[in-house]
């Protein structure tokens, strides 16, 4: 499949708005996904380090 | 057995009946909600004769939804639901007998009153007994599955809302074929199929809803 | 010697197995989608009666068949928490769940984005894109359940019942929906029918498949570390590893 040139790549065809709608809003939930674990784990570390140093036992 | 269950089901009508408003409000809700789709849409006769096998519906899911949150809240409140955790007739019987008497409370008057309703969307006769039939099968699917999510929300804050968020997807099929039978029929196709697999559907849900609800009870309650 | 089949049912020892295996699939997740979208963008040809707007299946479909895949995995996971009481395969639906409402709502996003040029509208009734509305919502009342619930076994089990339910559903869902829309033919038209599978297209559409697949478990096994993390706070285990990681 050859596209022939970088706009006509970027274009596909007429429909560059439905392709690529679908394709970066995809990209973007998925980066969105990992992004927001990243920061969940970020908490929850950060919540662990200041109960250890109170004290372990309590919920 | 039968005499616990008997016993279920009387005290649950006798609760209902010293409280007749409970009871009344979910029927206005019903049949308010049905009249305020012409309001919406407009008084067209042919439009709203196509439309009203739907609209009764849906209409008698929202109502049915609403009454859902008192079949097991008060019996919590006061601490009975834990005697009938503990005690000897098995917890998914007395669910199917609180699920039946709930029927009775918002079910069935639903049941007895949409031929009225019918009558104001113009809905010729036969199509009518199609509906009323397609309802009284499908409404205690409607208390059978909603007492699962009753079951599961026991206590929990936002209520209603999560109630319905849990209930309205598992809805959807008895929707489809409860409105489907009446349509069906308006469309020459006759309703029979549909009223089939209520039935089936009742029956299915007869046997492991209780069941479902009544393990959802034990998780809720300790 | 004798295998422990269980050596890793405990969140002390999954804990940095997950780690381990989130990055293996991470990155096997990022080459199978490189492959894939190669094929999808650069081998597959165009298509004759669509152009080049089927090329919006390379995501959709493989998006649709994770939605439904992970909320069967997660409905495992939670029924064998409900069955043998184990923490961690509670905390397993829960972490699968986010991720498959996110593939459900892809699937729903590309299916309307492919319907518009295709059929004209933003939405069609079509008996499959309306049973991927229905899972939507059944993953939402699932986390929903699950936030509405502090105490943390009670709401795995109740999330647990939950799924289940919904599995049993499922079919009984489609079927209905299915059949409402063969009904209603009039009033609605089927989603564009994928077309005529060059093996090319088949090739890339099972290639993404695999990698929303591997992507679907790092994610879910990195947030369960974050919920073994949020839950077992006050664990031996726990501390050690704050005190490790600092």
């Amino acid at each position: 499949m050859s596209w022939g040139s970088w706009e006509n790549f970027l274009a596909m065809g007429g429909y560059a708005f439905y392709v690529w709608g679908s394709y970066l809003v995809t990209l973007g939930l998925i980066l969105a996904e990992v992004v927001l674990l990243a920061m969940r784990k970020r908490t929850a570390l950060g919540r662990l380090r200041a109960r250890g140093t109170t004290g372990q036992g309590e919920r | 057995m039968l005499a616990a269950l008997r016993c279920v089901i009387h005290r649950d009508l006798l609760l209902a009946a010293r409280r007749m408003s409970d009871v009344l409000t979910v029927l206005l809700f019903f049949v308010i909600v049905v009249s305020l789709f012409p309001l919406g849409i407009g008084p067209d006769p042919a439009l709203l004769r196509t439309i009203a096998p739907g609209v009764v519906w849906v209409a008698a899911l929202l109502a049915s939804m609403l009454a859902l949150n008192r079949m097991f809240a008060s019996d919590h409140a006061d601490g009975t639901l834990e005697q009938m955790l503990l005690g000897a007739t098995p917890l998914g019987m007395t669910v199917a007998a609180k699920v039946f008497a709930h029927w009775l409370i918002s079910g069935l008057p639903l049941v007895l009153i949409s031929p009225v309703l019918a009558l104001q969307f113009d809905l010729p006769q036969e199509l009518i007994g199609v509906l009323a039939i397609s309802l009284a099968l499908g409404t205690p699917v409607l208390s059978l599955i909603g007492a699962i999510g009753a079951a599961l929300t026991l206590g929990l804050r936002g209520g209603g809302a999560l109630l319905s968020l849990l209930v309205l997807p598992l809805y959807v099929p008895v929707l489809i074929i409860g409105a489907g039978a009446a349509e069906a029929a308006a469309s020459g196709l006759g309703g029979q199929a549909q009223i089939l697999l209520l039935g089936g559907l009742l029956v299915f849900a007869a046997v492991f809803a209780p069941w479902a609800a009544a393990v959802a009870l034990r998780i809720s309650v300790e | 010697m004798s295998i422990n089949w269980f050596k890793y049912s405990s969140p002390q020892t999954f804990f940095p197995l997950a780690e381990k295996l989130a990055l293996w699939f991470g990155a096997l997740a990022l080459v199978a989608c490189g492959v894939g979208l190669y094929i999808g963008f650069f081998v597959a040809p165009t298509d004759a009666q669509q152009g080049e707007a089927y090329r919006i299946i390379f995501i959709h479909v493989p998006a649709a068949w994770m939605s439904m895949f992970l909320y069967l995995v997660m409905a495992f996971w939670a029924g064998l928490g409900l069955a043998f009481n184990t923490r961690l395969s509670g905390m397993m639906a829960s972490a699968i769940a986010p991720t498959g409402a996110l593939f459900t709502f892809v699937a729903l996003w590309t299916g309307s984005l492919w319907g518009k040029p295709t059929w004209g509208t933003w939405w069609v009734w079509d008996a499959r894109l309306t049973s991927e509305l229905i899972l939507l919502f059944l993953y939402f009342g699932f986390m929903a359940l699950q936030a509405a619930i502090d105490d943390a076994r009670r709401a795995d089990k109740a999330g647990a019942v939950l799924a289940l339910v919904g599995v049993v559903n499922i079919p009984i869902i489609y079927f209905s929906v299915k059949w409402w829309n063969t009904l209603h033919q009039g009033a609605s038209v089927s989603l564009a029918k994928a077309p005529t599978m060059a093996a090319t297209m088949f090739t890339g559409m099972i290639v993404m498949a695999l990698g929303f697949w591997f992507y679907s478990i790092a994610a879910a096994l990195m947030r369960a570390r974050c919920i073994m993390l949020e839950r077992e706070r006050s664990s031996d285990w726990a501390v050690e590893y704050v005190k490790r990681s600092a």
